[in-house]
């Protein structure tokens, strides 16, 4: 036992917090379909044709662009939480890290990545 | 360690870096018709190698002990726990320094020279073979710097062999030396009129001492053998051990500091050193051992230094361009020998028996060499045969123990000699410009032959400076005071006086003759008139020959004060006993006899005069026999160098074509082809044939053989079928991989 | 408060590293400044990246020499003899690899200067392999290594050969990654640490985690195995050689393969010595098929890359048997000198032998057949030389390094024997393996001489270069092998 049980624990509520209110909506909720109902929402525009279709290639590097900065702020958190602690060469390393992706990002930019063609 | 000794593996690299210049750009360097950058690399190449020696020289001032300096391991096989390691590793000492200056700085002067001769020589070549003047072009720019890098080769050949601290490192440079030798003595191999005659000779040059290099080799596998090691140092350290104390002591005593400075010492452990020395079967004493080493080794000395009885090669390696002869046949690579006897001073104070053979082989050569040199009317080959003579008086010297006047002749004679030979290519190089001047008058004929003598006369009026240089040299080879030549002599016959009469009654006589072919050759060639329209029309050589001759003949005057027998003045010897254990070097006093100076000089003098009386004073007329000739047979004799060549043909060469042709056609032919192969295989085959075919008929045996054949091929496809293209057959194979290993691993830990 | 990991960066260790990374982040940005007809400039200014990089190393030579080794970022990464000896042979085939793709790639029209910043990547991620002392260093430098080539090898992306061979690559090597992550965990799991030494020490005292951390090593050896192009975890290799341009194929065989080896020794001597047993049986097994497998199967192979990639599997079945014989510790540091000479040696035969093939190769992909070598020896008299060479070479000829590696390899083997008998099998399969391997090299030299044919070929500067120095290096290995192998057995890691 010890903290293994409250991960267990952990791991059970988390699985019913969203369990709840999907079973609640079920249960609760009226069911009147008619087609619009069915349709398929996308931005507020109505989808034409099928949905298994090709998407544009850009949507992936917009997606992966902006994983850039994703991750860049999952990094950067810590280290801005340490920062009074930390001596010269943790700024300078973080310094690094950030030129790194800035110099991806401007490397995306020339090559025309963020275009919508 | 002085940190200039560090800059010694320079020496060898200069040249080499010239060479490899001279063999990818040389092409590219000749520019046009009369360019000289690839000789002015390699001279230039040359001359910092010479700075090298000299900063060599100037270190070991401070540490006249000298040093091993390491510069790479070579190779190093180990099995276990034995280790033969053979390392690169300079040897800086006296003697080497000695070596390497007259190396590259008399080599340096040679290459300077050889600018102006290779350019003359090539066109003499491309006229030869009247060719256009594009085609002229051409061949000067594949030859002048291909002349070049093998020059620079040799340099760093030679520098290999007197720097390397170990037998090894130093046959390499024995063989490369030899290498480049071959090369150049058949430089003009494809002359069209003499063309394989220079092959030839450099094919004899190279066979020859293929025979000396059996001794050498045997003699190193013997070292290696009995000490274990093939460095120099550790050979003589161990070599006196073995000689003054018990076996068995030495091995103690010296066991500590074997093992720490050589890991040979396990390998020696088996098989060395104890008592007698043991070949498996047979068992000799330490005494027969080394005079087994030491007399291999004079083999090989005899073929590089061209002593008896394998001189014969040297005179036709007088087929190679002129500074070639000067270079490697007079100055430097012959004089290989006696370097080598003196570095192993130590093994051959061991076997006295040995230095004796030395000796007599050397005074021999002496003069056998000086009396052939008499009769011959090539002015290259009596200098080639004064090469010998001198080269006996050498090794007679090292022989007798006398190292330093052996080096310190060695030194004198590199200088006069090489003058010599330089200034009778500046000798046939003007003839040469004559015979064309005159040739294209119609004069002249192709079988006109600019090397002999009696084309010539009268050239002091022509040439000037040559006929001074030449002079010089030919009085200090004559040995007159006080010139370099005297002084070297002269200790070499003090040296013998003292040890060996006999000995030093063959130099004397030999001397006498030196001085009389010097002095018969030079009233032949520059005195009295021109014998032929080329001589007349001779002239003297472009500055860039005559310069170095000059520096030469400068040295060749003063060279004797390196090693004045007075006193503080005998620089050479006190130089040389930091790094030859045995050189005697005599007391106050004892260095000169003016018994022995007297007679000598009188003796020159003599010869001189008698040339004179008989050339000098009735000049050879065109188309007059040799006065010589009233001796009859003796001068036929003399001339045809004692029928050594012959004999060799008849005593070696014919019995063994005998020998080959018998094998050849009786046992070959006659016997293994016409009836062993032809009557008996063949019908015992066609009978067999008969009977075995059958199952070959049926296809049994191709079907076995192609079955084999078919195995291998088809597993091959088979294997390659594994191979889909699919990526999930793939990722199948890696996880059946994992599975497999997952699984032996678990099974095999918990077997256990 | 100080943060204690920040203590020991040492970053004057690892120069060489920061060098090219430096200037690989500095040249793509640049890259973007050169117009597409001058894109020859970033593959200079690569060049230069990398010569710096040699040049840091040339003083990290003496300097290692003289200390041993040294950690740094407290421990992560060991810079020793063995590293800076491997990271000479990466910086090598680094430059090879850019003077190939020189007029290669303008060639084929796919030239774009990312090539080159990808190499100097892909040479980063090979770099920090040998380095690594702990698990996640070696996993993230594969990864480095990894990627990069994944993209080189689709490089010629026109072609459907190189997409696929880029694609089937990036699958199965992240399979195989996976495999490696998952034997990190259960090591972790194991022993509770990743650091190389950790783990050694942690096998040694606790016995109770034995299984896991066991399994954890058999799971390392895929991954690594996968790199280095090992039987059964080989597949790959042929399609990916065939398919990627041919200067990513002569760089990836040469250094991918290298990196490979060095994680895979450092990680085993340094980390499993106690249980040294069983993976030396189990890599003496895997050298063994893979000997079989790459020799046998490359007799039936008539293009030259596809016949190079099985080659380059053979060759990785001589090196194992070097590893598996690393088993035994008193002969480890011959063992170890005898991989890294042989690494050195394949090297510089194999990059030779591409770049004939990339000198032969036409400018729409075709020429990879053998039968196109026909007539070399008459048009092309040096370069054909020097196929011949580096065929012999492969082979194991004399005077030729190819020739002193395996000898050096067998040597080690035999010597392993007494620990492990089932070696001396391996080594005669070895033997065997070579003399059939005969067969297919010798048969290049036989169509380059005997064959007629037009034997077209374009050997730019460059190419000459390369071949020039491969050759020269080959012949120098085969001659006096004496001061490298001492190097390189010096290079062992302590």
């Amino acid at each position: 036992m010890g903290e293994w049980t409250f991960i267990a624990l952990l791991f059970i509520i988390s699985l019913i917090l969203p369990a709840v209110p999907i079973i609640a909506g079920r249960l609760l909720g009226p069911r009147k379909p008619n087609p619009l109902k069915n349709s398929t929402y996308e931005c507020g525009v109505e989808t034409v044709g099928d949905t298994w279709v090709q998407f544009k290639v850009q949507y992936y590097i917009f997606a992966l662009v902006f994983l850039i900065f994703d991750i860049e702020v999952v990094f950067l958190y810590p280290w801005a939480v340490a920062y009074h602690q930390l001596p010269l060469f943790g700024v300078v390393a973080g310094i690094v890290f950030i030129v790194t992706l800035a110099e991806a990002l401007i490397y995306a930019w020339r090559k025309g990545a963020l275009e919508w063609v | 360690m002085n940190s200039l000794f560090s800059l010694i593996p320079l020496v060898v690299f200069f040249p080499l870096l010239g060479m490899l210049i001279n063999i990818f750009f040389g092409r590219m360097l000749m520019a046009d018709e009369n360019s000289k950058a690839p000789g002015v690399i390699a001279s230039l190449m040359a001359g910092l190698s010479f700075v090298i020696a000299v900063l060599m020289f100037v270190a070991l001032l401070g540490e006249p002990e000298g040093v091993e300096v390491p510069f790479m391991t070579w190779f190093s096989i180990s099995a276990g726990s034995r280790t033969l390691s053979i390392p690169w590793t300079f040897k800086v000492d006296t003697l080497s320094s000695v070596m390497m200056l007259v190396v590259t700085g008399v080599g340096t002067l040679i290459h300077i020279y050889a600018i102006g001769y290779m350019h003359g020589d090539i066109d003499e070549q491309a006229s030869k073979r009247g060719l256009s003047s594009d085609e002229a072009f051409d061949l000067k720019r594949r030859r002048f710097p291909r002349f070049f890098a093998y020059f620079n080769l040799f340099l760093a050949s030679m520098l290999i062999l007197v720097t390397g601290s170990n037998y090894l490192v130093m046959f390499v440079g024995w063989e490369l030396v030899g290498l480049c030798s071959y090369l150049l003595i058949g430089f003009w191999f494809d002359d069209p009129i003499v063309g394989i005659y220079n092959s030839m000779a450099g094919r004899k040059a190279f066979v020859v001492n293929r025979i000396g290099d059996f001794g050498m080799v045997m003699a190193l596998m013997l070292i290696f053998w009995t000490f274990g090691t093939l460095q120099f140092d550790d050979v003589f350290a161990r070599a006196e051990c073995m000689r003054t104390a018990s076996q068995f002591e030495c091995l103690a005593v010296d066991a500590a500091q074997m093992v720490e400075t050589s890991p040979n010492f396990s390998l020696m452990f088996g098989f060395g050193l104890l008592q007698p020395i043991s070949f498996g079967a047979i068992t000799l004493s330490f005494q027969t051992v080394m005079i087994a080493i030491t007399l291999l080794l004079l083999l090989g000395a005899t073929g590089k230094s061209a002593q008896i009885p394998l001189f014969v090669w040297l005179p036709d390696a007088m087929a190679g361009p002129m500074p070639v002869s000067a270079l490697i046949h007079a100055a430097t690579m012959v004089t290989a020998g006696i370097y080598m006897i003196t570095r192993s001073n130590v093994l051959y104070a061991m076997a006295p028996f040995s230095a004796d053979t030395v000796a007599i082989i050397g005074a021999a050569t002496a003069l056998v060499a000086a009396t052939i040199a008499v009769a011959q009317f090539d002015i290259k080959r009596v200098l080639a045969y004064s090469t010998i003579s001198q080269l006996g008086f050498m090794i007679a010297a090292v022989g007798l123990g006398g190292y330093v006047a052996g080096i310190f002749h060695l030194a004198t004679h590199a200088f006069f000699k090489a003058l010599l030979f330089l200034s009778a290519g500046s000798v046939i190089h003007g003839i040469e410009h004559g015979h064309h001047a005159t040739a294209h008058k119609g004069h002249g004929d192709h079988a006109f032959d600019p090397q002999d003598m009696r084309n010539m006369g009268g050239l002091r009026k022509h040439m000037p400076t040559t006929i001074v240089v030449y002079i010089v040299g030919a009085l200090a080879l004559a040995g007159i005071p006080p010139l370099a030549g005297f002084w070297s002599k002269d200790e070499i016959l003090l040296d013998a006086s003292k040890h060996d009469p006999l000995i030093y009654i063959l130099l004397t006589i030999a001397a006498f003759f030196t001085a009389f072919y010097m002095g018969r050759q030079v009233w032949m060639v520059f005195f009295g008139q021109p014998r032929t329209e080329a001589a007349a029309h001779a002239h003297e050589s472009p500055p860039v020959m005559t310069t170095p001759l000059i520096i030469l003949a400068v040295l060749a005057s003063i060279g004797g004060l390196m090693n004045l027998p007075f006193g503080r003045l005998h620089f050479l010897a006190e130089w040389l006993r930091e790094s030859v254990a045995y050189a005697h070097v005599p007391a106050a006093g004892e260095g000169f006899s003016i018994t022995v100076a007297v007679i000598s000089t009188v003796l020159a003098l003599a010869a001189i005069a008698l040339s004179y009386i008989i050339y000098g004073t009735k000049p050879l007329q065109e188309g007059q026999a040799d006065p010589l000739r009233v001796a009859g047979p003796l001068f036929t004799f003399l001339n045809r160098k004692w029928y050594w060549d012959e004999a060799y043909e008849a005593v070696f060469i014919r019995p063994f074509k005998c020998l080959a042709n018998w094998l050849a056609f009786t046992i070959d032919w006659r016997f293994w082809h016409d009836f062993v192969h032809d009557s008996v295989i063949i019908q015992f085959f066609d009978g067999w044939a008969a009977i075995l075919s059958r199952p070959v008929d049926m296809g049994i045996v191709d079907g076995a053989v192609n079955g084999i054949g078919r195995l291998v091929a088809g597993a091959s496809s088979r294997l390659r079928r594994t191979q889909t293209g699919y990526v999930r057959n793939y990722a199948l194979a890696v996880a059946l991989g994992v599975v497999a290993i997952v699984a032996y691993l678990l099974i095999r830990f918990f077997a256990n | 408060m100080q943060l204690p990991i920040l203590e020991s960066i040492n970053l004057m260790a690892v120069l060489p590293v920061l060098i090219i990374a430096g200037w690989a982040c500095v040249l793509l940005v640049f890259d973007l400044l050169i117009p597409r007809s001058r894109k020859h400039w970033t593959a200079w200014l690569a060049l230069v990246g990398l010569l710096g990089a040699a040049v840091a190393l040339f003083f990290q030579i003496g300097h290692f020499a003289r200390l041993g080794s040294e950690a740094a970022f407290d421990g992560m990464v060991t810079v020793d003899g063995f590293s800076i000896f491997l990271q000479v042979v990466f910086v090598l085939t680094a430059i090879v690899g850019v003077l190939l793709a020189l007029d290669y790639l303008p060639r084929h029209g796919i030239e774009r200067g990312e090539y080159y910043v990808l190499l100097l990547f892909t040479t980063i991620g090979m770099m920090i392999m040998s380095m690594a002392a702990d698990l996640i260093v070696v996993f993230v430098a594969l990864e480095l290594l990894s990627i990069p080539l994944y993209i080189l090898s689709g490089f010629a992306g026109m072609r459907e050969t190189s997409e696929e061979a880029a694609l089937k690559y990036f699958l199965l090597g992240a399979f195989a990654s996976s495999f490696l992550v998952y034997g990190i965990a259960l090591t972790y799991g194991g022993t509770g640490t990743t650091r190389l030494t950790g783990i050694a020490q942690a096998v040694t005292s606790d016995a109770l985690n034995l299984p896991l951390t066991t399994v954890g090593m058999g799971l390392l050896l895929v991954g690594l195995g996968f790199k280095v192009a090992a039987v059964p975890f080989h597949m790959w290799t042929p399609d990916v050689y065939q398919g990627a341009p041919t200067p990513v194929t002569a760089f990836m065989s040469v250094g991918a393969k290298a990196g490979g080896f060095a994680a895979l020794i450092r990680v085993l001597v340094t980390a499993f010595p106690a249980i040294a047993s069983e993976w030396g049986t189990l890599i003496a097994v895997i050298a063994g098929l893979t000997m079989l497998l790459g020799n046998i199967v490359a007799i039936s192979q008539s293009n030259i890359k596809r016949m190079l990639a099985y080659s380059s599997i053979a060759h990785a079945g001589y090196i194992l048997l070097a590893v598996a014989a690393a088993q035994r510790s008193e002969n480890a540091s011959f063992a170890i000198g005898a991989v890294v000479f042989y690494l050195l040696a394949y090297a510089l035969t194999n990059l030779g032998a591409f770049t004939v093939a990339i000198a032969v190769e036409r400018d729409d992909g075709t020429g990879t057949e053998i039968d196109d070598f026909a007539g070399l020896g008459k048009t092309r008299p040096w370069m054909a030389l020097a196929m011949a060479l580096f065929m012999l070479s492969l082979t194991g000829m004399p005077i030729s390094g190819g020739l002193v590696g395996k000898v050096f390899v067998f040597q080690a083997a035999l010597q392993a024997v007494p620990g492990d008998p089932l070696l001396l099998a391996v080594v005669i399969i070895g033997v065997l393996t070579s003399v059939v391997s005969a067969f297919y090299y010798l048969k290049v030299i036989m169509v380059m001489y005997m064959r007629e044919g037009e034997g077209k070929a374009v050997l730019p500067l460059a190419l000459k270069t390369v071949l020039a120095a491969t050759a020269f290096g080959t012949l120098v290995l085969g001659i006096i092998p004496g001061p490298v192998f001492q190097m390189a057995q010096r290079a062992m890691l302590k």
